[in-house]
């Protein structure tokens, strides 16, 4: 790999794979890669080898979230290198066999690209989940995937922080992208959110094929939302939530919150301010999945990436 | 066309005729029509100012609000901690009891641990004898029988509402049992008349006692709460107000009828009346959903379904159509717990109910 001032030369991005069932209940991802592994033929593309891929089956048959723990999740480097002998919990177990089979994750023989689909009950719309901003093909991917669906919006949400940052069964390619879709309550198939995220993995694909034919994709920026603070409910001494996501806020992913608005609401009606400083963009408001992880949204701030221009290297 | 004749019901040894008279005195009279039409006998007037005699009822001493029959079904699980907490016993002369139904599947988030609980009140199964395997939900059924009921008892709780939510866009749907129980009807019509913050609709199941299966059933008035659209595990705050404003609007109505307020009788519309359900299109090897529900239909619950019209979107991109000639209504359209008893929507058939003066016995 080499890079001179103005373009990035990158290897061939020849195996891709597309995770779905990471959550055992998110159904468009489930839908979608059951239907793939039957019939492939949707998801070719010249010079590319696309594997669509069950990451979870034991989550999916009882369609819930997770079995012992959540998958996306357990691809720490302590779980990754965990002796297979131990006692493990069932998604540790799975994430080793996964960082076999696609990874392993940091090496030159990890895949180059996963595509991890997820839904969210939140009202976020198409969100593209980057996980590094100096990711120059994923950046000029995902500038790709967002001109394509114009005038429908997708959004990238940035979520490289030092806290934040979580490792998910995506982390053990060389780029990993990670797709929600919603709303869309978890256990259920709505066909507009199906639809959506296939269109979204489809002008990747396309992408990916370009590349690989060696186009050169130019210099541009994205606009990103980048992860800045997770926000919890209001909760009483023994743990119990006693306020709910206020209805000024509810739906409202990615617009912007002012410091004075309601965020929270109590059972009797009054309401919770956000106290932050500045503006922020909150997303993930009220995911079911995070109230477990004390989680009622997540506030992030507008940025601009640059990418620089990417073309294949030659052999 | 004969297809759009409305169809008459007669029930409880009335007869319906053409001519009027015969409505006199009637004890129940339920008109069912062809919506497009609008009127209840084509060709005919008929005057449904029937001359029904006012009914007098035993007061309600005793109540029972039941939230988590659904562990997942936030909106009651919050409202009965809430009702908990503001120790709430008593209403003007009636005594409520609130009930946490579920609290492992409540722990769990999860609908129920090994069965549903809320088909777990048959007489079948309230009297099956216990055993060390007996599942835990059939355990309970049978605690929350002694405590509100026993079903069919002179002792049972006069009144026991059950919360819940659901994934599809139904409003607040009230549900009860189609039987000759004026009360719950008349509940119905002053929350129709008195929410205006969601739409709100009768729904009518119509099974005999012996096979009623619900919790609500254990009272001798039984009724259900549904609100949604709101996902499993999440409570939102404008369904939580619906939920909350409902439960007032019910216990304020206890409170005036208790205290001897006649309540005037009359027509009580958007009543439904579930005919069959419809399953999801399945692979015969896989056994996996082949389509979804129709981007037409997705959220439109309670709206007419024509012959014709899309029920179904393939992932192959084929459309599903409605093939039988009876409209029908369509509701709990895309419920997430259907796709384990592989529902894909109810259909029902709208009617409208005249209901006589109701007024407490003294």
């Amino acid at each position: 790999m080499t890079s001179s001032a103005s373009v990035s030369f990158l290897n061939e991005a020849r195996r891709v794979a597309i995770f779905g069932g990471t959550h055992g209940n998110e159904m468009s991802g489930i839908t979608l890669v059951n239907m793939w592994i039957k019939n492939g033929d949707e998801i070719q593309r010249n010079g590319v080898e696309t594997k669509p891929f069950i990451t979870n089956p034991r989550a999916v048959e009882k369609c819930t979230r997770y079995v012992d723990t959540d998958l996306n999740r357990a691809f720490t480097t302590e779980n990754l290198s965990a002796p297979s002998k131990e006692d493990l919990p069932y998604e540790v177990k799975r994430a080793q066999q996964i960082n076999l089979l696609f990874g392993p994750k940091g090496s030159p023989n990890a895949y180059d690209v996963i595509f991890d689909l997820h839904n969210t009950t939140s009202n976020m719309g198409c969100t593209l989940i980057l996980e590094s901003s100096s990711d120059h093909f994923n950046l000029q991917m995902m500038h790709y995937i967002k001109e394509a669906i114009a005038p429908d919006c997708c959004r990238v949400l940035l979520t490289e922080h030092p806290l934040l940052k979580y490792s998910t069964s995506r982390s053990v390619a060389k780029h990993p992208i990670g797709l929600e879709v919603g709303p869309q309550p978890h256990g259920v198939l709505r066909s507009n959110i199906f639809e959506a995220m296939r269109l979204v993995v489809k002008h990747a694909l396309d992408f990916i094929e370009l590349f690989n034919q060696g186009l050169e994709f130019r210099p541009c920026t994205l606009d990103v939302f980048r992860v800045s603070e997770k926000m919890d409910y209001p909760r009483d001494t023994n743990g119990n939530i006693i306020a709910m996501v206020h209805p000024h806020l509810q739906d409202c992913d990615w617009e912007p919150l002012n410091p004075g608005e309601p965020i929270f609401q109590m059972f009797d009606g009054t309401s919770i301010c956000y106290e932050g400083v500045g503006t922020v963009y909150p997303t993930f408001i009220n995911e079911a999945a995070y109230y477990e992880k004390q989680q009622a949204f997540v506030t992030t701030r507008r940025e601009t990436l640059a990418a620089r221009a990417i073309k294949k290297a030659h052999d | 066309s004969t297809n759009l004749a409305p169809k008459k019901i007669a029930k409880y040894g009335t007869c319906i005729g053409g001519k009027g008279d015969e409505f006199k005195g009637c004890s129940l009279l339920i008109i069912a029509w062809d919506d497009r039409n609008c009127s209840p006998y084509q060709g005919r007037n008929i005057d449904l100012n029937c001359m029904m005699e006012p009914v007098s009822t035993s007061p309600l001493s005793r109540i029972a609000i039941c939230g988590g029959t659904h562990g997942n079904e936030m909106s009651g699980v919050y409202l009965v901690r809430e009702l908990q907490k503001q120790n709430l016993e008593k209403v003007g002369a009636a005594s409520i009891t609130t009930v946490i139904s579920n609290p492992r599947a409540i722990a769990m988030c999860k609908r129920y641990t090994d069965m549903d609980l809320n088909r777990c009140f048959t007489d079948a199964l309230l009297s099956s004898p216990l055993k060390d395997d007996t599942p835990y939900e059939l355990r309970r059924a049978q605690e929350l029988n002694a405590l509100l009921g026993p079903k069919g008892s002179l002792q049972a709780m006069d009144l026991v509402c059950d919360l819940h939510n659901t994934t599809a866009n139904v409003g607040l749907s009230l549900i009860t049992y189609f039987n000759k129980d004026w009360l719950i009807l008349h509940i119905y019509r002053h929350i129709q008349r008195s929410i205006t913050s969601a739409p709100v609709r009768l729904i009518l199941l119509d099974i005999p006692y012996a096979d009623a299966y619900s919790v609500d059933t254990l009272g001798k008035h039984s009724l259900s709460f549904e609100v949604g659209p709101q996902p499993h595990g999440v409570i939102r705050a404008d369904i939580f107000n619906i939920m909350k404003e409902a439960v007032n609007k019910t216990l304020d109505w206890v409170q005036c009828y208790n205290s001897g307020r006649a309540f005037e009788g009359g027509e009580v519309d958007d009543v439904y009346i579930h005919v069959k359900s419809i399953e999801y299109p399945k692979d015969p090897v896989t056994n996996h959903i082949t389509a979804a529900i129709h981007p037409q239909l997705q959220d439109r619950d309670f709206g007419l379904l024509h012959q014709g019209e899309p029920m179904f979107l393939t992932f192959s991109g084929d459309v599903l159509k409605y093939e039988e000639e009876e409209a029908l209504h369509p509701f709990f359209v895309n419920e997430c717990a259907y796709y384990e008893k592989n529902i894909a929507f109810h259909l029902a058939r709208k009617i409208k109910i005249t209901i006589p003066t109701l007024q407490v016995k003294r």
